[in-house]
Protein backbone atom coordinates (compact mmCIF):
# COMPACT_ATOMS: atom_id res chain seq x y z
CA UNK A 1 0.00 0.00 0.00
CA UNK A 2 1.47 3.13 -0.91
CA UNK A 3 -0.01 7.31 -0.24
CA UNK A 4 -0.26 9.80 -2.99
CA UNK A 5 -1.43 13.35 -3.41
CA UNK A 6 -2.96 14.77 -6.27
CA UNK A 7 -2.89 18.76 -6.51
CA UNK A 8 -6.46 19.62 -7.98
CA UNK A 9 -6.43 23.48 -6.44
CA UNK A 10 -8.25 25.79 -8.93
CA UNK A 11 -9.80 23.37 -11.08
CA UNK A 12 -13.71 23.37 -11.30
CA UNK A 13 -15.77 20.45 -11.72
CA UNK A 14 -15.74 17.85 -13.25
CA UNK A 15 -12.05 18.46 -13.56
CA UNK A 16 -10.71 17.37 -10.28
CA UNK A 17 -13.03 14.09 -10.72
CA UNK A 18 -11.38 13.64 -14.09
CA UNK A 19 -7.91 14.09 -12.80
CA UNK A 20 -8.93 11.79 -10.00
CA UNK A 21 -9.90 8.96 -12.28
CA UNK A 22 -6.64 9.59 -14.36
CA UNK A 23 -4.77 9.16 -11.19
CA UNK A 24 -6.10 6.30 -9.83
CA UNK A 25 -6.03 4.45 -13.54
CA UNK A 26 -1.84 4.17 -12.13
CA UNK A 27 -2.47 3.05 -8.83
CA UNK A 28 -2.90 -0.51 -7.33
CA UNK A 29 -5.44 -1.61 -4.92
CA UNK A 30 -5.31 -0.14 -1.27
CA UNK A 31 -3.11 2.63 -2.13
CA UNK A 32 -4.40 6.05 -0.82
CA UNK A 33 -4.80 9.11 -2.94
CA UNK A 34 -5.32 12.24 -1.38
CA UNK A 35 -7.21 14.59 -3.24
CA UNK A 36 -6.50 18.27 -2.34
CA UNK A 37 -8.65 20.88 -4.39
CA UNK A 38 -10.57 24.14 -3.69
CA UNK A 39 -13.89 23.66 -5.39
CA UNK A 40 -16.45 22.59 -2.91
CA UNK A 41 -18.53 20.67 -5.48
CA UNK A 42 -16.10 18.08 -5.06
CA UNK A 43 -17.75 17.06 -1.60
CA UNK A 44 -20.39 15.39 -3.99
CA UNK A 45 -18.60 15.05 -6.55
CA UNK A 46 -15.78 12.83 -6.06
CA UNK A 47 -17.82 10.59 -3.02
CA UNK A 48 -20.41 9.77 -5.86
CA UNK A 49 -17.28 8.76 -8.88
CA UNK A 50 -16.11 6.83 -6.21
CA UNK A 51 -18.97 4.57 -4.71
CA UNK A 52 -20.03 3.70 -8.71
CA UNK A 53 -16.71 3.37 -9.19
CA UNK A 54 -16.01 1.18 -6.08
CA UNK A 55 -13.20 3.49 -4.47
CA UNK A 56 -14.01 4.27 -0.95
CA UNK A 57 -13.57 7.43 0.15
CA UNK A 58 -11.55 7.29 3.99
CA UNK A 59 -12.17 11.42 4.81
CA UNK A 60 -12.90 14.75 3.66
CA UNK A 61 -11.29 17.28 5.57
CA UNK A 62 -11.73 21.10 5.31
CA UNK A 63 -9.00 22.79 5.70
CA UNK A 64 -9.20 26.95 4.89
CA UNK A 65 -10.62 26.92 1.57
CA UNK A 66 -8.91 23.94 0.74
CA UNK A 67 -10.99 20.44 0.81
CA UNK A 68 -8.87 17.35 1.22
CA UNK A 69 -10.58 13.96 0.18
CA UNK A 70 -8.47 11.11 0.95
CA UNK A 71 -9.31 8.14 -1.25
CA UNK A 72 -8.28 3.85 -0.99
CA UNK A 73 -8.09 2.54 -4.63
CA UNK A 74 -10.64 -0.39 -4.40
CA UNK B 1 -19.81 -18.93 -26.06
CA UNK B 2 -21.10 -15.53 -26.85
CA UNK B 3 -19.19 -13.37 -24.37
CA UNK B 4 -21.84 -11.02 -22.15
CA UNK B 5 -22.87 -8.21 -24.68
CA UNK B 6 -22.17 -5.07 -23.24
CA UNK B 7 -23.26 -1.16 -24.72
CA UNK B 8 -20.93 1.92 -23.85
CA UNK B 9 -23.79 5.19 -22.90
CA UNK B 10 -23.38 8.53 -23.82
CA UNK B 11 -24.41 10.52 -20.61
CA UNK B 12 -25.11 13.88 -20.52
CA UNK B 13 -26.96 13.81 -17.21
CA UNK B 14 -30.01 14.79 -18.37
CA UNK B 15 -33.54 12.39 -18.88
CA UNK B 16 -33.34 11.07 -22.47
CA UNK B 17 -29.92 9.16 -21.54
CA UNK B 18 -30.81 8.04 -18.32
CA UNK B 19 -34.27 6.22 -20.37
CA UNK B 20 -32.12 5.22 -23.43
CA UNK B 21 -29.45 3.04 -20.52
CA UNK B 22 -32.63 1.90 -18.63
CA UNK B 23 -34.86 0.25 -21.90
CA UNK B 24 -31.08 -1.72 -22.60
CA UNK B 25 -30.09 -2.50 -19.35
CA UNK B 26 -33.56 -3.87 -19.11
CA UNK B 27 -32.44 -6.50 -22.08
CA UNK B 28 -29.52 -7.95 -19.90
CA UNK B 29 -27.27 -5.65 -21.91
CA UNK B 30 -24.50 -4.86 -19.17
CA UNK B 31 -24.08 -0.57 -19.94
CA UNK B 32 -21.61 1.67 -18.75
CA UNK B 33 -21.03 5.45 -19.46
CA UNK B 34 -19.42 8.14 -20.55
CA UNK B 35 -19.74 12.06 -20.20
CA UNK B 36 -17.74 14.06 -22.24
CA UNK B 37 -15.93 17.27 -20.92
CA UNK B 38 -15.57 20.11 -23.70
CA UNK B 39 -15.36 23.38 -21.45
CA UNK B 40 -18.51 24.57 -22.27
CA UNK B 41 -20.89 22.63 -19.58
CA UNK B 42 -23.03 24.25 -18.13
CA UNK B 43 -22.95 22.00 -15.09
CA UNK B 44 -21.22 21.72 -12.13
CA UNK B 45 -18.59 24.69 -11.90
CA UNK B 46 -20.84 27.02 -12.73
CA UNK B 47 -22.93 26.33 -9.67
CA UNK B 48 -19.71 26.12 -7.80
CA UNK B 49 -18.38 29.83 -8.90
CA UNK B 50 -21.59 31.72 -7.33
CA UNK B 51 -21.56 32.37 -3.70
CA UNK B 52 -25.59 32.96 -3.99
CA UNK B 53 -26.07 28.91 -5.90
CA UNK B 54 -24.30 28.17 -2.88
CA UNK B 55 -27.40 26.69 -1.04
CA UNK B 56 -28.23 25.23 -4.57
CA UNK B 57 -27.34 21.32 -4.74
CA UNK B 58 -23.76 21.07 -6.63
CA UNK B 59 -23.97 17.35 -7.54
CA UNK B 60 -22.60 16.78 -11.50
CA UNK B 61 -26.09 14.94 -13.20
CA UNK B 62 -24.14 12.63 -15.46
CA UNK B 63 -22.55 10.96 -11.83
CA UNK B 64 -25.87 11.10 -10.34
CA UNK B 65 -27.54 9.26 -13.36
CA UNK B 66 -25.06 6.59 -13.52
CA UNK B 67 -25.48 6.13 -9.87
CA UNK B 68 -29.29 5.49 -10.35
CA UNK B 69 -29.00 3.14 -12.94
CA UNK B 70 -25.97 0.95 -11.44
CA UNK B 71 -23.65 1.96 -13.82
CA UNK B 72 -20.13 2.94 -14.22
CA UNK B 73 -19.34 6.43 -15.71
CA UNK B 74 -16.05 7.67 -17.30
CA UNK B 75 -15.70 11.36 -17.70
CA UNK B 76 -13.54 12.31 -20.60
CA UNK B 77 -11.91 15.74 -20.68
CA UNK B 78 -11.89 16.14 -24.87
CA UNK B 79 -10.86 20.27 -24.34
CA UNK B 80 -8.45 20.23 -26.48
CA UNK B 81 -9.63 17.84 -29.54
CA UNK B 82 -13.23 19.64 -29.42
CA UNK B 83 -12.11 22.86 -30.31
CA UNK B 84 -11.32 22.22 -34.14
CA UNK B 85 -15.35 21.07 -33.59
CA UNK B 86 -16.00 24.60 -32.22
CA UNK B 87 -13.79 26.69 -34.78
CA UNK B 88 -14.55 24.47 -38.04
CA UNK B 89 -17.80 23.26 -37.84
CA UNK B 90 -18.27 21.36 -41.18
CA UNK B 91 -21.62 21.78 -41.09
CA UNK B 92 -21.95 25.26 -39.64
CA UNK B 93 -23.48 26.49 -36.52
CA UNK B 94 -26.85 26.62 -35.01
CA UNK B 95 -29.01 29.67 -34.07
CA UNK B 96 -26.18 30.68 -32.10
CA UNK B 97 -21.90 29.26 -31.98
CA UNK B 98 -23.66 26.15 -31.53
CA UNK B 99 -21.92 23.28 -33.75
CA UNK B 100 -24.62 20.47 -33.07
CA UNK B 101 -24.54 18.04 -35.68
CA UNK B 102 -20.55 18.12 -35.70
CA UNK B 103 -20.50 17.73 -32.14
CA UNK B 104 -22.90 14.47 -32.03
CA UNK B 105 -20.85 13.29 -34.77
CA UNK B 106 -17.81 14.33 -32.75
CA UNK B 107 -19.18 12.68 -29.75
CA UNK B 108 -20.37 9.29 -31.36
CA UNK B 109 -16.63 9.02 -33.07
CA UNK B 110 -15.14 8.96 -29.28
CA UNK B 111 -17.71 6.77 -28.07
CA UNK B 112 -16.74 3.92 -31.15
CA UNK B 113 -13.06 4.61 -30.01
CA UNK B 114 -13.65 3.97 -26.39
CA UNK B 115 -16.01 0.88 -27.60
CA UNK B 116 -13.39 -0.75 -29.66
CA UNK B 117 -10.14 0.00 -27.18
CA UNK B 118 -12.57 -1.49 -24.16
CA UNK B 119 -14.10 -4.33 -26.30
CA UNK B 120 -17.85 -3.20 -25.74
CA UNK B 121 -20.51 -3.60 -28.31
CA UNK B 122 -22.61 -0.91 -29.23
CA UNK B 123 -22.97 2.36 -28.62
CA UNK B 124 -26.72 4.29 -27.03
CA UNK B 125 -27.57 7.73 -27.45
CA UNK B 126 -30.46 9.35 -25.57
CA UNK B 127 -31.55 10.77 -28.85
CA UNK B 128 -35.10 11.11 -29.99
CA UNK B 129 -36.06 12.15 -33.63
CA UNK B 130 -37.22 15.16 -34.37
CA UNK B 131 -36.14 17.08 -30.83
CA UNK B 132 -33.87 20.20 -30.53
CA UNK B 133 -30.82 20.26 -31.55
CA UNK B 134 -30.54 19.83 -34.76
CA UNK B 135 -28.51 16.71 -35.00
CA UNK B 136 -31.11 14.91 -33.92
CA UNK B 137 -33.84 15.62 -37.07
CA UNK B 138 -34.87 13.01 -39.32
CA UNK B 139 -32.14 13.82 -42.18
CA UNK B 140 -29.49 14.09 -39.61
CA UNK B 141 -29.52 11.63 -37.19
CA UNK B 142 -28.21 9.35 -40.25
CA UNK B 143 -25.58 11.20 -41.16
CA UNK B 144 -24.41 11.10 -37.45
CA UNK B 145 -24.61 7.05 -37.59
CA UNK B 146 -22.25 7.64 -40.95
CA UNK B 147 -19.97 10.08 -40.31
CA UNK B 148 -19.13 9.29 -37.16
CA UNK B 149 -17.82 5.73 -38.02
CA UNK B 150 -20.90 4.04 -35.77
CA UNK B 151 -23.18 2.76 -38.37
CA UNK B 152 -25.59 0.40 -37.48
CA UNK B 153 -23.25 0.09 -34.10
CA UNK B 154 -25.58 3.05 -33.11
CA UNK B 155 -28.79 2.56 -30.85
CA UNK B 156 -31.00 5.37 -30.03
CA UNK B 157 -33.48 3.08 -27.64
CA UNK B 158 -35.81 6.03 -27.90
CA UNK B 159 -36.72 6.08 -31.06
CA UNK B 160 -35.39 3.26 -32.53
CA UNK B 161 -38.12 1.86 -34.32
CA UNK B 162 -38.45 5.19 -36.42
CA UNK B 163 -35.10 3.85 -37.22
CA UNK B 164 -33.88 1.00 -39.64
CA UNK B 165 -32.54 -1.60 -37.68
CA UNK B 166 -28.97 -1.94 -36.39
CA UNK B 167 -26.44 -4.30 -35.21
CA UNK B 168 -27.71 -5.46 -32.13
CA UNK B 169 -31.03 -5.71 -33.75
CA UNK B 170 -30.52 -7.82 -36.29
CA UNK B 171 -27.67 -10.06 -34.15
CA UNK B 172 -30.76 -10.63 -31.20
CA UNK B 173 -28.57 -8.85 -28.72
CA UNK B 174 -31.74 -6.54 -27.73
CA UNK B 175 -35.49 -7.00 -29.13
CA UNK B 176 -36.65 -4.31 -31.49
CA UNK B 177 -39.94 -4.73 -30.25
CA UNK B 178 -38.70 -3.58 -26.57
CA UNK B 179 -37.96 -0.25 -28.13
CA UNK B 180 -39.26 3.12 -28.61
CA UNK B 181 -40.86 5.44 -31.14
CA UNK B 182 -40.74 8.46 -29.36
CA UNK B 183 -40.76 11.40 -32.27
CA UNK B 184 -40.59 15.20 -31.68
CA UNK B 185 -40.14 18.01 -28.95
CA UNK B 186 -43.22 17.37 -26.62
CA UNK B 187 -41.73 15.36 -23.14
CA UNK B 188 -45.13 13.73 -22.38
CA UNK B 189 -43.98 9.81 -23.23
CA UNK B 190 -40.78 10.78 -21.81
CA UNK B 191 -42.38 11.90 -18.73
CA UNK B 192 -44.25 8.85 -18.70
CA UNK B 193 -41.37 6.66 -18.82
CA UNK B 194 -39.83 7.67 -16.23
CA UNK B 195 -42.66 7.12 -14.20
CA UNK B 196 -42.81 3.71 -15.68
CA UNK B 197 -38.97 3.17 -14.30
CA UNK B 198 -39.74 4.98 -10.98
CA UNK B 199 -37.59 7.65 -11.80
CA UNK B 200 -39.15 10.94 -9.54
CA UNK B 201 -36.29 12.78 -9.72
CA UNK B 202 -33.94 13.75 -12.85
CA UNK B 203 -32.57 16.90 -14.46
CA UNK B 204 -33.85 18.69 -17.42
CA UNK B 205 -32.52 21.70 -17.87
CA UNK B 206 -34.34 24.07 -19.57
CA UNK B 207 -32.04 25.83 -21.53
CA UNK B 208 -29.66 22.52 -22.77
CA UNK B 209 -26.20 21.50 -21.35
CA UNK B 210 -23.97 23.94 -23.30
CA UNK B 211 -22.92 27.45 -22.49
CA UNK B 212 -22.84 27.73 -26.66
CA UNK B 213 -26.48 27.01 -27.11
CA UNK B 214 -26.57 30.70 -24.92
CA UNK B 215 -26.98 33.69 -26.92
CA UNK B 216 -25.40 35.90 -24.58
CA UNK B 217 -22.04 33.77 -23.90
CA UNK B 218 -22.21 33.11 -28.28
CA UNK B 219 -21.82 36.78 -28.18
CA UNK B 220 -19.05 37.08 -25.76
CA UNK B 221 -16.81 34.15 -27.93
CA UNK B 222 -17.76 35.95 -30.67
CA UNK B 223 -15.85 39.44 -29.57
CA UNK B 224 -13.52 37.20 -28.19
CA UNK B 225 -12.29 35.99 -31.75
CA UNK B 226 -12.94 39.33 -33.47
CA UNK B 227 -10.46 40.98 -31.05
CA UNK B 228 -7.81 38.24 -31.02
CA UNK B 229 -8.01 38.08 -34.89
CA UNK B 230 -8.40 34.91 -35.13
CA UNK B 231 -10.98 31.87 -34.23
CA UNK B 232 -8.45 30.36 -31.13
CA UNK B 233 -9.47 29.81 -27.25
CA UNK B 234 -7.92 28.54 -24.74
CA UNK B 235 -9.59 26.06 -21.41
CA UNK B 236 -9.76 29.92 -19.48
CA UNK B 237 -10.44 31.61 -21.91
CA UNK B 238 -14.04 30.20 -22.37
CA UNK B 239 -14.54 29.83 -18.84
CA UNK B 240 -13.75 33.27 -18.04
CA UNK B 241 -16.40 33.85 -20.46
CA UNK B 242 -18.44 32.10 -17.80
CA UNK B 243 -17.80 34.42 -15.25
CA UNK B 244 -18.54 37.89 -14.23
CA UNK B 245 -20.01 41.09 -16.48
CA UNK B 246 -18.26 42.05 -19.45
CA UNK B 247 -17.65 45.46 -21.22
CA UNK B 248 -15.51 46.26 -24.28
CA UNK B 249 -15.02 50.05 -24.16
CA UNK B 250 -13.29 50.12 -27.68
CA UNK B 251 -11.25 47.59 -29.71
CA UNK B 252 -8.10 47.68 -27.26
CA UNK B 253 -9.46 46.24 -24.38
CA UNK B 254 -12.03 44.45 -22.05
CA UNK B 255 -12.81 44.82 -18.54
CA UNK B 256 -14.58 41.64 -16.78
CA UNK B 257 -16.21 42.64 -13.30
CA UNK B 258 -16.95 40.33 -10.64
CA UNK B 259 -21.09 40.15 -9.88
CA UNK B 260 -20.43 38.68 -6.07
CA UNK B 261 -18.48 37.64 -3.91
CA UNK B 262 -17.57 33.78 -5.51
CA UNK B 263 -17.33 35.60 -8.91
CA UNK B 264 -14.52 37.64 -7.29
CA UNK B 265 -12.72 34.64 -5.47
CA UNK B 266 -12.77 32.93 -9.03
CA UNK B 267 -11.30 36.00 -10.71
CA UNK B 268 -8.77 36.36 -8.00
CA UNK B 269 -6.81 32.98 -9.88
CA UNK B 270 -6.34 35.48 -12.66
CA UNK B 271 -4.78 38.26 -11.48
CA UNK B 272 -1.45 36.78 -12.45
CA UNK B 273 -2.38 36.74 -16.33
CA UNK B 274 -3.98 40.51 -16.29
CA UNK B 275 -4.00 43.87 -15.60
CA UNK B 276 -6.26 44.03 -12.70
CA UNK B 277 -8.36 46.99 -10.65
CA UNK B 278 -9.02 46.79 -6.84
CA UNK B 279 -11.02 49.57 -4.55
CA UNK B 280 -8.70 51.56 -2.08
CA UNK B 281 -11.47 53.47 -0.55
CA UNK B 282 -14.80 51.90 -0.86
CA UNK B 283 -15.59 47.91 -1.44
CA UNK B 284 -16.32 47.15 -4.71
CA UNK B 285 -15.32 44.62 -7.14
CA UNK B 286 -11.99 42.75 -8.36
CA UNK B 287 -11.85 44.16 -11.91
CA UNK B 288 -9.81 42.16 -14.58
CA UNK B 289 -8.63 43.97 -17.76
CA UNK B 290 -8.11 42.11 -20.63
CA UNK B 291 -6.12 43.60 -23.93
CA UNK B 292 -3.47 45.96 -24.49
CA UNK B 293 -4.85 48.91 -22.63
CA UNK B 294 -2.80 52.80 -23.27
CA UNK B 295 -2.88 55.03 -19.87
CA UNK B 296 -5.91 56.69 -21.35
CA UNK B 297 -7.97 53.54 -21.05
CA UNK B 298 -6.52 52.07 -17.52
CA UNK B 299 -8.23 55.58 -16.60
CA UNK B 300 -11.17 55.03 -18.31
CA UNK B 301 -11.12 51.12 -16.89
CA UNK B 302 -10.51 52.13 -13.27
CA UNK B 303 -13.53 54.72 -13.70
CA UNK B 304 -15.77 51.80 -14.90
CA UNK B 305 -14.69 49.72 -12.12
CA UNK B 306 -15.12 52.42 -9.09
CA UNK B 307 -18.93 52.56 -11.64
CA UNK B 308 -19.52 49.00 -9.46
CA UNK B 309 -18.51 49.61 -6.23
CA UNK B 310 -19.87 51.56 -3.17
CA UNK B 311 -18.71 54.50 -3.97
CA UNK B 312 -19.72 55.08 -7.55
CA UNK B 313 -22.02 58.12 -6.03
CA UNK B 314 -18.96 59.39 -4.99
CA UNK B 315 -17.21 62.79 -6.35
CA UNK B 316 -13.84 60.73 -6.53
CA UNK B 317 -12.82 56.99 -4.89
CA UNK B 318 -9.62 55.59 -5.23
CA UNK B 319 -8.54 52.34 -6.58
CA UNK B 320 -4.91 50.15 -6.80
CA UNK B 321 -4.27 49.29 -11.08
CA UNK B 322 -1.94 46.51 -11.08
CA UNK B 323 0.05 46.04 -14.41
CA UNK B 324 1.19 42.81 -16.02
CA UNK B 325 4.57 43.76 -15.30
CA UNK B 326 3.46 43.86 -11.58
CA UNK B 327 4.11 47.52 -11.00
CA UNK B 328 1.26 49.19 -8.79
CA UNK B 329 -0.70 52.63 -9.22
CA UNK B 330 -2.96 54.17 -6.99
CA UNK B 331 -5.31 56.28 -9.04
CA UNK B 332 -8.21 58.95 -8.01
CA UNK B 333 -11.06 58.80 -10.27
CA UNK B 334 -14.98 60.01 -10.67
CA UNK B 335 -16.75 56.56 -11.26
CA UNK B 336 -18.33 56.74 -14.18
CA UNK B 337 -22.10 57.50 -14.12
CA UNK B 338 -24.30 54.67 -14.96
CA UNK B 339 -26.02 56.94 -18.14
CA UNK B 340 -22.98 57.82 -19.19
CA UNK B 341 -22.09 53.71 -20.08
CA UNK B 342 -23.21 52.86 -23.64
CA UNK B 343 -25.22 49.43 -23.32
CA UNK B 344 -23.42 48.49 -26.10
CA UNK B 345 -20.33 47.96 -24.33
CA UNK B 346 -22.13 45.00 -22.48
CA UNK B 347 -20.78 42.15 -24.14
Amino acid sequence: MSEHNLNARNLLCPMPVIRTQDCIKTLEKGDELTVICTDPGVVNDIPTWCRINGHEVLAIQEKGREIHITIQVG
Amino acid sequence: MQDKIKAVALISGGLDSMLAVKVIQDQGIHVEGINFYTGFCVEGHTHAIRSKDKAKPKRNNALWVAEQLGIKLHIIDIVEDYKDVVINPKHGYGANMNPCLDCKIFMVNRARTWMEENNFDFIITGEVMGQRPMSQRKETMPKVAQQSGAFDRLVRPLCAKNLPETLPEKEGWIDRDKLHNITGRGRKPQISMAKDFGFNDFAQPAGGCCFLTDKAYSNKLDDLWKNRGEKRYELDDIMLLKVGRHLRPNERFKIMVGREEGENNYLEGYTYAFSHIRPLDYTGPLVLVDGAPNAEDLRLAARLAARFGSGRDAEQVQVEVTQLDGSRIAMHVKPMPVADIPLEWYL
